[in-house]
């Protein structure tokens, strides 16, 4: 093994050992770990927070480039779908297809 | 539920986020073929890492020929969310055994972890969720190697990937979790400020302007949270003295 290889083969084990910490420590402590009911009540918030805050710029602006509030934006009109769709029949999987749907209409059919 | 209608249903209702990481997985195959590590040394990363945007990262990282410290720390600032995850979800799996914990630990990612809020909000008692939640884990785990497989090998074959929108799947899926929950005022506020931050800080490196974005959002739903049950013990308190 040249040195440059042995090198990132480090880099590599190391951002497992880094990752695997990161995701497993608290499962590992399990029971020792204990939160005081403030913490709780704030974990409580984190699954509505970071699943709004990963999508909603991947709808905003899902190219990177600026605020796309316009009917050319697929993600935009599939995710108002989604959240119609959820809001009326209130059923998970025919909320994902519809949204899907829409999207992929929408972008492969009205728009292209 | 037996065991294993339990994990297969897992792995069912992680197949929208399994297609919208595929493209991904294409996108970091190709990647490393055209750079400096090794084949093998991708196909390495996914198996042992497995943690997509600090794989991407590290690939710049690597070609920019940053030292070790930097990338491992870099590695832990870019995953350092999934500590959150693991500590919304802790109270459903701190009974298991170790051998369990370890695992599903190891497994981690933000599509399974989106996968099990939505399970967990549903089944808050489920005696086999763990088995659930390994399904969602091994659907993820076995389709990113695949597709990181594929992209070392034929990456260069699917250069309009990206363009095709696959992940708008992950999209649809996280919004039918999440819009149930927004029936309740602080939810819906923790949600809009999270949102906002996140659309305000989309461009920090590190994914940082997430961790400001769940920041703000829980800041703000349990400022109302507080707000209204403060109010409300005043409002009992005033039909005692009443």
């Amino acid at each position: 093994m040249s040195g440059t290889v042995l090198t990132n083969t480090v880099m590599i084990l190391g951002m497992a050992a880094v990752t695997v910490f990161v995701k497993a420590a608290l499962f590992v402590l399990g029971d020792r770990v204990v939160f005081p009911p403030l913490l709780k009540q704030a974990l409580g918030f984190v699954p509505v927070t970071v699943l709004t805050a990963i999508i909603v710029p991947m709808i905003l602006s899902p190219n990177g480039e600026g605020l796309e509030l316009t009917w050319g934006n697929p993600q935009l009109v599939g995710a108002l779908a989604a959240v119609l769709a959820c809001v009326v029949t209130g059923k998970q999987l025919l909320t994902i297809a519809v949204a899907l749907g829409v999207f992929f209409v929408w972008q492969l059919g009205v728009l292209a | 539920m037996t065991r294993r209608s339990s994990f297969a249903a897992g792995a069912r209702d992680t197949l929208p986020m399994v297609i919208g990481a595929a493209p991904f997985g294409i996108i970091f195959g190709t990647l490393v073929a055209t750079g400096p590590l090794a084949a093998w040394q991708g196909q390495l990363m996914s198996l042992s890492v497995f943690a997509g945007s600090s794989q991407f990262i590290a690939l710049g990282l690597v070609a920019g020929h940053a030292g070790l410290a930097v990338i491992w720390l870099t590695t832990l600032i870019v995953n350092l969310r999934h500590a959150l995850y693991a500590a919304t979800l802790l109270p459903h799996v701190a009974h298991l055994p170790a051998r369990w914990r370890w695992t599903l630990g190891f497994f981690l990612t933000d599509e399974t972890f989106a996968v099990m809020a939505g399970y967990y909000a549903r089944h808050p008692r489920a005696p086999l969720g763990h088995w659930y939640f390994l399904g969602s884990c091994l659907s993820m785990y076995a389709n990113w190697q695949f597709w990181t497989l594929v992209g070392l090998l034929f990456g260069a074959a699917f250069p309009q990937l990206q363009s095709l929108g696959l992940d708008f799947a992950m999209v649809a899926t996280f919004i039918a979790i999440v819009v149930p929950q927004l029936a309740s005022l602080p939810n819906f506020a923790a949600a809009v400020a999270a949102g906002a931050v996140a659309y305000l800080g989309q461009d920090v490196p590190y994914k940082l302007g997430l961790m400001a974005a769940v920041v703000a959002g829980v800041t703000v739903g349990m400022a109302l949270q507080r707000w209204r049950s403060g109010g409300l013990e005043a409002g009992r308190r005033e039909e005692e003295a009443a």
